[in-house]
């Protein structure tokens, strides 16, 4: 196996204001599945084609926002080496009891340098993907709406990009794949994609003045035809569309951005480039960020930079 | 044309001298989009970011769901509502107080 430490995106938990009407926007509308509820009201849901039992939490608040979002590691000694590697690192760590969520094992939570909670976790129950494992169809013929496929990543505002950087590098193992840089010779770091993987991201960072905020959490799809057909959904049910449909330079993605019934921002996207160990990095300078970012009419748009949860 | 869809409430934005019409049932903030008009901070539209905060000087309305973060229970009593989640009951006078606040009034 190539792909060890950390594996992937493993699942967010969102606050919402209105249970009922998020179960039909994340539901009805975006073709998550539901597979569990718990005793604090909290909702579980997974994208159709996720093999672990969740990705996406939802939990009701009085504010909007992210509570943590969490990486699947390889192993149970994986996850003590990092946990230990966070402590050295000055992170505050703390351990999860197995069954605080259910159907996952302990995790270790920490907070970032950019003030988000993050968890590490190496065990989560299997539900599979409706398809089974032995001689499966190729698609699913029960999904709603935009029949997302899986939760892939998120992208969050917080103040100490640096030492987020730093962290994730040099004590998690991603790498940073692509990174925007402004002010006087590119002396100041604004983004960072960040890859666990084989994809362009796994995480996003971008500097802002307050800790731990929430720009949006994004899903996937395989084709610029179901990004369309997301927009319909969008436009049928009036889900307020903050950009696009349109193309991001940066990780090439051809995407559309809209808000749940809580104003968290959600993405939905396909396309992007297969990321090795020893790709090179991107670098994005301040003179061509509008086309950095939206690479069809190359400006950029103050909503999309500024409205965080 | 535009003169034809003016029916139901009228909100006008003090301070930059603005007014639209906004439908029975309508939230005051999809009123002023649906219409193309400008003066009050568009962002999430779903009561969670806080961008198009108002404060309401005359007026009956009803709200939805609001992020305390954005307006606490002490300012909902003072007149402050996200403009997403604003419904009005009768004519208003508002005052636009959000974050974007600037990028509209410059």
């Amino acid at each position: 196996m190539s792909m060890t430490g950390v594996l992937r995106p493993g699942h967010v938990q969102i606050r919402v204001l209105d249970m009922e009407a998020s179960l039909t926007h994340y539901v009805e509308r975006m073709g998550l599945l539901e597979t569990d509820r718990d005793d604090q009201g909290r909702v579980y849901l997974k994208g159709w084609d996720e093999h672990d039992w969740f990705s996406v939490v939802l939990r009701p608040a009085d504010t909007p926002g992210m509570d943590f979002t969490a990486f699947k590691v390889d192993s149970v000694e994986t996850l003590n080496r990092l946990e230990q590697g966070l402590k050295d690192f000055g992170c505050e760590v703390k351990r999860i009891p197995a069954g605080d969520l259910n159907h996952c094992g302990e995790r270790v939570s920490f907070v970032s340098p950019m003030g988000h909670t993050f968890e590490l976790f190496a065990q989560k129950d299997t539900i599979g993907n409706g398809l089974g494992n032995v001689n499966p169809h190729p698609w699913r013929e029960d999904l709603k709406g935009m029949k997302v496929h899986r939760f892939d990543h998120c992208l969050l505002y917080g103040d100490d990009l640096d030492g987020a950087v730093k962290l994730f590098t040099e004590v998690l193992g991603f790498q940073q794949t692509e990174k925007v840089v402004v002010g006087p010779g590119g002396s100041v770091q604004i983004a960072s994609f960040l890859t666990c993987g084989m994809k362009a991201h796994d995480l996003a960072l971008i500097r802002h003045e307050e800790k731990g905020k929430l720009h949006h959490v994004s899903f996937l799809l395989r084709s610029w035809e179901e990004v369309l057909h997301a927009a319909d959904i969008m436009g049928r049910y009036k889900i307020p569309i903050d950009i696009g449909p349109t193309r991001h330079g940066i990780t090439r993605g051809r995407t559309v951005y809209f808000f749940d019934p809580s104003g968290n921002r959600n993405e939905t996207f396909c396309d992007s480039y297969d990321w090795y160990p020893d790709h090179p990095e991107i670098t994005w300078t301040e003179d061509e960020l509008g086309g950095a970012i939206f690479y069809h009419d190359q400006q950029l748009n103050e909503r999309f930079l500024n409205v965080v949860t | 044309m535009l003169n034809y869809l003016n029916q139901g409430y009228t909100i006008r934005i003090t301070e930059i001298d603005e007014q639209f019409m906004c439908r029975p049932q309508e939230m005051l903030l999809a009123g002023m989009v649906r219409l193309g008009k400008r003066g009050i901070p568009i962002g999430c539209r779903s009561g969670g970011c806080g961008v198009c905060k108002v404060q309401v000087q005359q007026g009956e309305y009803a709200t939805g769901k609001m992020s305390r973060a954005h307006v606490s229970e002490q300012e909902e009593q003072a007149g402050f509502v996200l403009a997403c989640r604003c419904q009005p009951k009768t004519d208003l006078v508002i005052t636009v107080v959000g974050q974007m606040r600037k990028a509209t009034h410059a």
